[in-house]
């Protein structure tokens, strides 16, 4: 007996988000399994959803896999030097207050090299909405250790393992003055996407942090296995908690297993935005 | 199509921006003048001495007439902000001094490669490192042509009046926009902070060089924003204006979109220095004074120009054959002007006096083979005429 009928089901011509994204750029550089595409996915997605104008939106990025992001999606788009995406965006921001303007980059580029723009545009609460990915290194220069390197974590530059205390991002953020802060991963999709939505609802900084495989220098160094595997450990191990008592607790220990990994909303407050 | 000219005339109190009339004024002040009469829309900036003047100043005067002042956390940032302003389509301007200067390198770079155009006054004291805070240097010379990695052309104004720094500032914006490059300001310490008469002209009669936009509607024909034209300068949309640019410190292709290869390398570097190479007569200035019949040409910069002019005035009225080249811009260098001079052959010798160790008379030299006799100090002082004189005695 051969299946002579089969259900067609209707296809779309073009993923609704297509234009958002710079089609003859691709295929991206990314490498199989990085956590970086849905991270761009998601922000296209949130523009969609965003009811504004697509031309109101600007993505600005600093330098490194993460960095990538500005290059890829269809909207005004800035990829600068390493570290000055903040004040870059700012800016802009302040030239054209009107304009939505999100940073997306690395945890290396905004929180080392871009360290001190985190803390002051957070600090005056700069109109801008962050999305730090961190995938705990720095993967383009092929695995180095960083200022979110989860202790005894493995890259080039610690191949005995890390000793130094890692960032705690949410808290910084949420220290430094930050209006909204976030934790998610790239498992979280939707609660990601929506995230990214409310920050370009609000005026004022906004900083989101997005966990995200790195399988290529990270997964390997530290036999997380391929991305999948780090999504698994996301699944297993991520407990939400909006509104976060006690930041001390949003250390992240990829280490100890038994040890949960808080994501969530966890500030959602309003303070005048800077020269907005 | 975005207007810049009507952006301009529109703002609010556009009528405070020009001070027109006869002023006693700091050159640190006629600067920022200059800067407001020009239309600068965004200053970000550290404060930094003998520059902070320019910042106070602006961050009076800024607000009041439609601008935004921000003092940023450090001068990495101060570059980045004026060129993401810059970006967003406001003429932009920051202000520093030499430390503030080295920071700013990296973005300046950034700035060239993505061909965004802004201003930077650097009021150059005694250097490298704090050296002397407060005290006269022009050692920023060789720094402002070279300082970021990589080649690329600049333009660089050198204001030996206070008179001078409101016009050069002026003229700064115009040529940063219609270049499409980092602009720069290189004043020194003494005229930054001397004060003289300074006209400011009506509004009508500032000069305004709009940058060149897009020729199509956004969803018109597709708008390349490395695509250059005939004079080698491509055409800039700004972020908003929804043209979808994409801008990257990465080589790219017309697009904007990175293109890792040798070819489209060398063709982007070469453009970038080819344009104001190619431009060099439109964009050089200087100053000259009886140079035709010359046995001693002085050349010379700044402040230090204002002792060379008075040692080449006492020279001629003790009736030694001696003329004077002042260089307004030292980037573009007046290469063709001094070749010429060498060329008519009754040129005998040059002199150069500097507060550096010979940054101007390494581009004498590398013109001629004729002695270049130098007066150097190192900084914190001002050359005395009769110094000057001496040589052109010799
Ligand atoms: S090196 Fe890591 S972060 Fe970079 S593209 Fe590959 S997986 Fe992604």
């Amino acid at each position: 007996m051969s299946v002579t009928e089969q259900t067609v089901h209707p296809t779309a011509d073009v993923h609704p988000i297509d234009h958002l994204l710079r089609a003859d750029r691709l295929p991206h550089i990314l490498c199989p399994g990085c956590g970086i595409g849905i991270v761009i996915h998601s922000y296209a997605q949130a523009i969609a959803e965003s009811g504004m104008p697509e031309n109101d939106h600007v993505c600005v990025s600093g330098i490194g896999c993460s960095g990538r992001a500005a290059g890829y999606v269809n909207v005004d788009s800035y990829h600068t030097t390493h570290g000055r995406a903040l004040p870059f965006a700012l800016g802009i921001a302040v030239h054209k207050p009107d304009l939505n303007v999100t940073v997306i980059s690395g945890d290396g580029d905004l929180t080392a090299i871009g360290g001190n723009h985190l803390i002051h545009a957070a600090r005056r609460n700069a109109n801008l909405n962050v999305i730090c990915i961190n995938n705990f290194n720095y993967g383009m220069t092929g695995g180095q250790v960083g200022p979110t390197t989860p202790i005894g974590a493995r890259g080039s530059t610690a191949p005995r393992g890390t000793t130094e205390r890692p960032f705690n991002l949410p808290y910084l953020a949420k220290a430094t003055g930050a209006v909204f802060v976030a934790r998610w991963t790239i498992l979280h999709v939707r609660e990601f996407q929506q995230a990214i939505l409310r920050s370009m609802q609000k005026k004022g900084f906004c900083f989101i942090e997005v966990l995200a495989p790195c399988p290529t220098s990270f997964g390997r160094a530290n036999k997380i296995g391929d991305g999948l595997h780090e999504m698994e450990i996301y699944r297993e191990r991520c407990r939400i908690e909006h509104g976060a008592s006690n930041f001390e607790d949003l250390d992240i220990d990829l280490i100890d297993d038994k040890k949960s990994i808080t994501v969530g909303n966890f500030v959602d407050i309003e303070r005048e935005a800077f020269l907005s | 199509m975005p207007d810049n000219t009507a952006a301009k005339t529109a703002q609010p109190g556009a009528a405070a921006r020009v001070l027109s009339g006869t002023h006693f004024m700091l050159g640190d002040h006629a600067c920022a003048e200059g800067a407001l009469a020009a239309g600068v829309d965004f200053f970000a900036g550290y404060p930094i001495t003998p520059s902070t003047e320019i910042a106070e100043h602006l961050a009076r005067r800024l607000p009041d007439v439609g601008g935004r002042f921000v003092q940023m956390e450090d001068e990495l940032g101060s570059m980045a902000a004026i060129i993401g302003a810059s970006a967003a389509g406001a003429r932009s301007l920051t202000a520093t001094s030499g430390p503030g200067f080295s920071l700013m390198m990296e973005s300046i770079g950034l700035a060239a490669m993505m061909e965004i155009p802004c201003v930077v006054a650097n009021v150059q004291r005694a250097s490298p490192s704090t050296g002397l805070p407060t005290m006269v240097g022009q050692s920023d010379i060789l720094q402002a042509r070279w300082g970021s990695h990589g080649d690329y052309g600049v333009i660089a104004y050198c204001p030996e009046s206070p008179q001078e720094c409101f016009d050069l500032t002026v003229r700064a914006f115009n040529a940063a926009d219609q270049y499409r490059v980092p602009v720069f300001i290189l004043m020194d310490e003494v005229v930054g902070h001397m004060a003289e008469r300074v006209v400011i002209p009506d509004a009508t009669d500032v000069p305004f060089v709009p940058r060149k936009g897009p020729e199509s509607a956004p969803d018109g024909d597709p708008f390349y924003c490395y695509a250059a034209d005939e004079d080698l300068v491509p055409r800039i949309a700004h972020a908003g204006d929804g043209y979808k640019v994409h801008m990257t410190g990465l080589t790219h292709d017309e697009r904007g979109y990175p293109a890792l290869d040798a070819e489209t390398h060398d063709q982007l570097i070469n453009r970038l220095v080819d344009k104001i190479r190619m431009n060099a007569a439109d964009i050089e200035m200087h100053d000259e004074i009886d140079l035709d019949d010359a046995e001693t040409v002085v050349i010379s910069l700044g402040c230090t120009a204002r002792s060379a002019r008075h040692a080449v005035n006492e020279a001629r009225a003790d009736g030694i054959s001696c003329g004077f080249l002042r260089l307004i811009t030292v980037w573009p260098f007046p290469e063709k002007r001094i070749r010429e001079l060498v060329a008519k052959g009754n040129v005998k010798r040059f002199v150069v006096p500097e507060i550096n160790l010979g940054q101007l008379r390494r581009e004498v030299e590398r013109l001629t083979q004729l002695p270049v006799l130098r007066l150097n100090h190192a900084g914190g002082a001002m050359p005395e005429p009769e110094k000057i004189l001496e040589l052109i005695r010799i």
